[in-house]
């Protein structure tokens, strides 16, 4: 069973090359290939998951190794695999989540003419990130996390031909390399300290170690998830990424790529319950994130940037939970999956409204949508309660859990973090009851279609007749399905997660967990949870639901226009980061033309005004010619009679 | 006596260039396969002689010496350690497809005048196949003056191919581009005829010196010099070493190029043909770091060590600046040689960081930088051949109309980004660890390097390929037969050697441990050992 | 007589050629000139023979005159080519070598 894991990548990688290589002759049959391989890879993680099942608690983990990939000296990096409950997890949902996104772009990316490109895409982010997840050392995990970040370039840059989707990927990869830059480092700092950045030896030296290198490698590795999991300060790119086409962000945007972070952390959990510094940054960057995402999240009126700032705050409470340590790993993965599935239905669901709607993804524009859309209406809306914690529903289980992890701390921190997730909690209520309500209740707000010409079209594919009002529809069944099936993910994986603590026990043997001395007790925490939850869900109801909502947005406070601006850091970015680099290149371009290669160029030319100068002594005249001759010979003469009278 | 091997391996270039030179006029089509043909038999030369190689035996082998100039002890000596072998194959692999990118380049100088002994085309082949030639037996070569032979020769050629046989892609007019032509040939002369003259100057002490102390004849004998040095008969005093360490150093940082001694490249990239540049920047350059790690390292370990902190500094600066210029640059082949510069920048910084994943990556970043930068350049030529300007902003929208071009210029900036999986990233990561486990400050600045080279290939791929289909661009042809059968083999090789790099480590991997045996310097050992205790539980069970 | 005298009388004629050369711009007066000096210093080589009372003056005195001769024969040929094509004889019309 064990080299079967190997295969788990190669049958998407396959796939990807197929694609990508085969060219248009496959373009009839891409997409089923594509499909067919995910599906392949998702069969055979479940054989794996079984198999697995099957062993004692103790001996679960499998691991196999290929092949020795880069043996220099000390330094081994071998493409080995190591399977165990958290890559378990994690196989099940990219596989399945993947799936089923595959076969939903079936029927989204339908009149699409590169859908088998998009397909190989797709195929090449699955195999990416199972190695991620599977990697038995830090530098294979590194490939998969720069081949995510590929995909995910690729992906959100699919309409190359919108100027900016081609910015928003560039954007999203170069943020991601300032994070990668920090991962490399840390691999850098753990090589030298362990001589290897191997999982299992790393970690079983990890005590052994002095505090400052493992708080280094914290805080480096934090910046490496932060890159990815678009958390403060390098969440600038989420947003943007929105450009690609739904699928993926529902794929790779919510479910999988960006949680690659809480993965790192929670992998290299080790590490970090020997560095309590390191624990607090990434509970504070979670808390921040956490924050920020559901402020941005409330302001946005385009779908996806509202469900991107959810997803932001989202991750926010994973990497809270994670930076926790043995508290919140656990809980953190769980939000995790729970997340995957009703985030992936939620932009399933905006998808298939935005198909509906003429690619309109202003919210403003839509309304009253549950009467045209049933389906789409009701999965959508189970996966607005399982994100806002409805009791009984997946994020009901998984976030109060973190909640309470974050108040079991212990401390001032304990309460500060507790008290900002809680807080989140009923901002998330409020922001996802206002995209809830916009979309599917109240009056129509449909507005006809823009000119295609004057606007080029968001998604391609879809008839757009200028000036006609939109004729709502439910989406063909490719797309429903996956709707559906997502949906009852959301509303069961919580509850069965939770049955007995099954989770928990599942991933104890590999992250570890102890119950911290709680100062609020458990029902304490839901009542709070709940009464919190019920006053956001409330308000927006109030703000949205009761009165008429304005097609073009007011002008709104200060701090919905800064969050209507991600909270300004894209102006901080431009100014301080774009600009100020643009001085620094152009001036450097001047000055290694007018100072080094002006050096040089300026020493060929006194060179040259040098013999110019000596020259003008051959003036071409016979007698100046003699008379330096003469000179010459009385100068000889001389200086012979001078040698002989000394 | 045994087969000359190596003699024939850089003799075959030279004979063919020869025949090149000389198929009559009207013959052109002929004298590109008669050179191609001759290439190809270089690299199955090339690949023998690394199939014959013994990874972990003597430290030179396949070796052939006979005297030459024996008044000054100038013998004709050539052996190949596994970094040169590896450097042999690189060229011999690397210059077929130069001819193959370059298949019409010459073709419109033909006809430009009545004189019935014009053969532009010829000449082009002739010189590259010279240049391979050249550029072999420097790599082969154990003897340090027949090594400075060809180091100074390989200009002559070189000079020719930038000054005669230019870009033609230029903005401006026939008159200016023949001036900026010859003005970047010159300059290119010029700035290596200067290092050259300085290293002769050393070559010269070197000779006195071991004269003086050996009695009798001085040697330029490599393995000679080494031997004497490590028996104690020689010993160079520090001031001595010094200079001459010098003279060596500055001739190959010319070449490399090093930081602040670059601004050549940019120009002699800039208005050369893409498969010049690369001809000039994969392999000819190569021979400067190749030398660095053979002659400056071996032959003077003390002032290597004395020199390093300066050097390191010079090639952290030359990744930074290289990068940042890059970014800055509007024309679409300066941009490729800033970011050879700085990437020249990591092989020197990799060498002069005396770790064996410094050395072993900085080796293995000459064979992948040569295979990556041709990738991309020769892509970058066919783009810019098709469009007739080389400036980014002529550009837009390219994979609208031509994506087999967009998307394999792409996976050439990918790799020159150091993408994982590509082979860059292997070396480039190497350099950077073997870097950082020695001077930790200095692995970190370098690592801001491939936050700089996302963005520079990211927007130069932005600007040029995506967005609206620009005027100029709507009738582009995506690429021919002749083209994809340069790049698919280049991108196949690149994919190759990032997931399975270990044919080519092995080979280095001797090679690089006996080089820091000459500095007497060992790898920094882990704080804790992890790896070894894992090991020893692994065989305890 | 003394001959030292005979140089001083040397020295004189080689002066005058000297200054010739120098001042005169007409080609055949230089000419004259260089003649003069090229005979100040047969004079002084006989001189120094008769001083020293060997030969070897006079027969340097030889050397210079067959040397001489066959400078007048180039020197008059180029003098004559260049007034044909310049239609002057000033050596100062004769200045392309100048950069």
């Amino acid at each position: 069973m064990d080299h079967l894991i190997g295969a788990l990548i190669g049958a998407p990688l396959l796939g990807a090359g197929v694609l990508l290589v085969g060219g248009r002759r496959l373009d009839r049959v891409g997409h089923w290939i594509g499909c067919l391989l995910a599906a392949a890879s998702f069969a055979l993680g479940a054989a794996l998951f079984v198999h697995m099942l099957g062993r004692p608690t103790g001996q679960r983990t499998l691991t196999s190794h290929l092949f020795s990939w880069v043996p220099v000296g000390g330094f081994r990096a071998d493409v080995a695999f190591q399977l165990d409950q958290l890559s378990m997890t994690f196989v099940l949902l990219i596989t399945g989540v993947g799936t089923l996104i595959h076969i939903y772009s079936v029927g989204y990316m339908a009149h699409d003419e590169n859908r088998r490109r998009f397909f190989g895409y797709l195929n090449l982010f699955l195999a990416a990130m199972l190695l991620l997840v599977l990697a038995d050392n830090y530098l294979l995990l590194y490939v998969g996390w720069e081949g995510v970040g590929l995909a995910s370039y690729l992906l959100i840059g699919f309409w190359q031909h919108k100027p900016s989707a081609a910015t928003a990927a560039k954007k999203a990869f170069i943020v991601n390399r300032v994070g990668d830059m920090g991962l490399s480092i840390a691999i850098m700092v753990l090589f030298t300290t362990f001589g290897t950045f191997s999982f299992a030896p790393v970690f079983s030296h990890a005590t052994s170690a002095s505090q400052a290198k493992l708080t280094v490698v914290g805080l480096l590795l934090l910046l490496g998830a932060c890159g990815k999991s678009a958390q403060v300060p390098l969440q600038s790119w989420l947003g943007d990424a929105m450009e690609g086409p739904t699928p993926v962000s529902a794929l790779i945007h919510a479910a999988t790529m960006v949680t690659a972070g809480v993965y790192l952390v929670t992998r290299s959990g080790a590490v970090f319950n020997a560095a309590p510094t390191a624990q607090l940054a990434v509970c504070v960057v979670g808390a921040v994130t956490l924050m920020f995402g559901a402020i941005v999240g409330c302001a946005k009126d385009d779908i996806k940037k509202a469900l991107a700032g959810s997803t932001m705050s989202q991750i926010g409470y994973m990497m809270l939970a994670a930076g926790l340590g043995p508290i919140g790993y656990v809980f953190a993965i769980m939000h995790l999956v729970t997340h995957g599935f009703f985030k992936a239905g939620l932009f399933l669901g905006a998808g298939s409204v935005m198909h509906a709607m003429n690619d309109e993804v202003d919210m403003r524009r839509y309304g009253g949508l549950r009467k045209y859309m049933p389906i789409t209406y009701v999965t959508f809306g189970l996966g607005y309660l399982a994100i806002i914690g409805f009791p009984g529903l997946s994020g009901f289980w998984s976030k109060d859990k973190i909640i309470e992890a974050a108040f079991a701390k212990g401390g001032t921190e304990g309460w500060i973090l507790g008290g900002v997730a809680l807080l989140g909690a009923g901002i998330t209520a409020y922001y996802m009851t206002r995209v809830m309500v916009m979309t599917f209740f109240g009056e129509p707000r449909w507005q006809p279609a823009p000119d295609p010409d004057e606007v080029p079209s968001v998604e391609p594919g879809i008839e757009v007749h200028p000036g006609e009002l939109p004729h709502p529809h439910e989406s063909p069944k490719s797309m429903t399905i996956p709707m559906v099936v997502l949906a009852v993910g959301s509303v069961l994986a919580g509850g069965l997660f939770s049955i007995n603590s099954a989770f928990l026990k599942w991933l104890e043997p590999v992250t570890g967990h102890s119950e911290g001395h709680s100062p609020v007790s458990t029902w304490e925490v839901t009542a709070a949870t709940l009464v919190v939850l019920a006053v956001g869900a409330a308000l927006a109801w109030a703000q949205y639901g009761r009165a008429p909502v304005p097609v073009t947005a007011p002008r709104g406070s200060l701090l919905t226009r800064a969050a209507r601006r991600d909270l300004l850091q894209d102006d901080f970015n431009h100014v301080v980061l774009v600009r100020g680099g643009e001085h620094l290149t152009r001036s450097l371009v001047y000055l290694d033309h007018s100072l080094v290669d002006g050096a040089v160029n300026g020493t060929a030319a006194s060179v040259g005004g040098l013999s110019a100068r000596l020259r003008q002594v051959q003036n071409g005249y016979v007698r100046s010619y003699a008379v330096s001759m003469l000179g010459g010979t009385a100068v000889v003469v001389a200086a012979t009679l001078l040698m002989r009278a000394v | 006596m045994a087969f000359p091997l190596l003699t024939v391996t850089a003799a075959v270039p030279a004979v063919g260039a020869i025949a090149t030179a000389a198929v009559p006029a009207g013959r052109r089509t002929a004298a590109k396969w008669l050179a191609l043909g001759f290439s190809l038999a270089t690299l199955v030369l090339a690949a023998v002689d690394a199939a014959r190689f013994t990874p972990g035996g003597a430290r030179y082998q396949l070796t052939e010496s006979h005297a030459w100039i024996a008044d000054f002890g100038v013998r004709y000596e050539l052996g190949v350690d596994g970094i040169a072998v590896v450097l042999v194959l690189l060229a011999a692999v690397l210059v077929p497809f130069v001819m193959l990118a370059g298949w019409h380049d010459a073709d419109v100088l033909d006809g430009h005048t009545p004189n019935r002994n014009w053969r532009p085309t010829q000449g082009f082949f002739a010189l590259i196949l010279l240049v391979e030639a050249m550029v072999v037996i420097s790599f082969e070569s154990t003897d340090v003056f027949l090594f400075y032979i060809f180091f100074e020769a390989m200009l002559i050629p070189m000079y020719f191919l930038i000054g005669g046989f230019g870009d033609r892609a230029g903005a401006k007019g026939e008159d200016e581009q023949a001036k900026q032509r010859s003005y970047a040939a010159v300059k290119f002369l010029l700035y290596n005829l200067v290092g050259g003259l300085i290293m002769l100057a050393a070559v010269i002490g070197l000779y006195a010196v071991t004269a003086h102390q050996l009695g009798g004849h001085g040697t330029f004998s490599l393995p000679q010099i080494l031997q004497a040095r490590a028996s104690g008969q020689l010993r160079l005093s520090t001031t001595a070493e010094r200079w001459i360490f010098l003279g060596f150093f500055f001739a190959f940082a010319v070449k490399a190029p090093l930081w602040p001694l670059h601004t050549w490249l940019p120009n002699a990239m800039g208005e050369s043909t893409a498969p010049v540049a690369v001809l000039l920047t994969a392999v000819v350059d190569k021979v400067g770091t190749f030398a660095m790690l053979r002659y400056c390292i071996q032959l003077f370990p003390e002032a290597s060590k004395w020199a390093t902190p300066v050097i390191l500094v010079l090639s952290v600066i030359g990744i930074i600046y290289g990068a940042l210029l890059a970014v800055g640059q509007r024309d679409i082949k300066r941009l490729i040689a800033y970011a050879s510069i700085s990437h020249f920048g990591f092989i020197i910084l990799g060498i002069f960081a005396m770790t064996s994943q410094g050395q072993g990556g900085a080796t293995l970043y000459m064979v992948n930088h040569g295979i990556s930068t041709a990738a991309l350049l020769l892509v970058a030529g066919f783009l810019i051949t098709r469009r007739g300007s080389r400036l980014i902003s002529d550009f837009g929208g390219v994979q609208k109309v031509a994506p087999l071009l967009a998307g394999t210029f792409l996976v050439g900036g990918l790799a020159t980004l150091s993408l994982p999986g590509l082979a860059p990233f292997v070396s480039e990561f190497l350099v950077l660890v073997g870097t950082f486990s020695r001077y930790p400050a200095a692995g970190v600045v370098a690592t801001l390097g491939i936050v700089l080279a996302a963005l520079y290939v990211l927007v130069l791929y932005q600007r040029t390929m995506t967005g609206p289909v620009k005027a100029g661009i709507e009738g582009m042809k995506d690429l021919k037969a002749r083209e994809l059968a340069v790049v698919a083999p280049l991108i196949a090789l690149l994919v190759f050697l990032g997931v399975y790099p270990k044919p080519v480590t092995d080979l280095i991997n001797p090679a690089v441990k006996d080089t820091l045996s000459d500095v007497h310097r060992t790898d920094p050992a882990p704080q804790i050992n992890a790896s070894l205790t894992a090991a020893a539980k692994e065989t305890a069970k | 007589m003394n001959p030292i005298n005979y140089l001083y009388l040397s020295a004189l004629l080689f002066t005058i050629g000297g200054a010739g050369v120098l001042i005169r711009r007409n080609a055949i007066i230089v000419f004259m000139c260089v003649e003069l000096m090229l005979n100040a210093c047969n004079l002084a080589f006989v001189t120094f023979a008769r001083l020293h009372g060997n030969l070897d003056g006079q027969i340097f005195a030889f050397f210079t005159m067959v040397v001489a001769a066959a400078e007048v024969v180039v020197g008059l040929a180029i003098i004559v080519t260049f007034f044909r094509s310049r239609h002057s004889a000033s050596v100062d019309d004769a200045s392309l070598m100048k950069l």
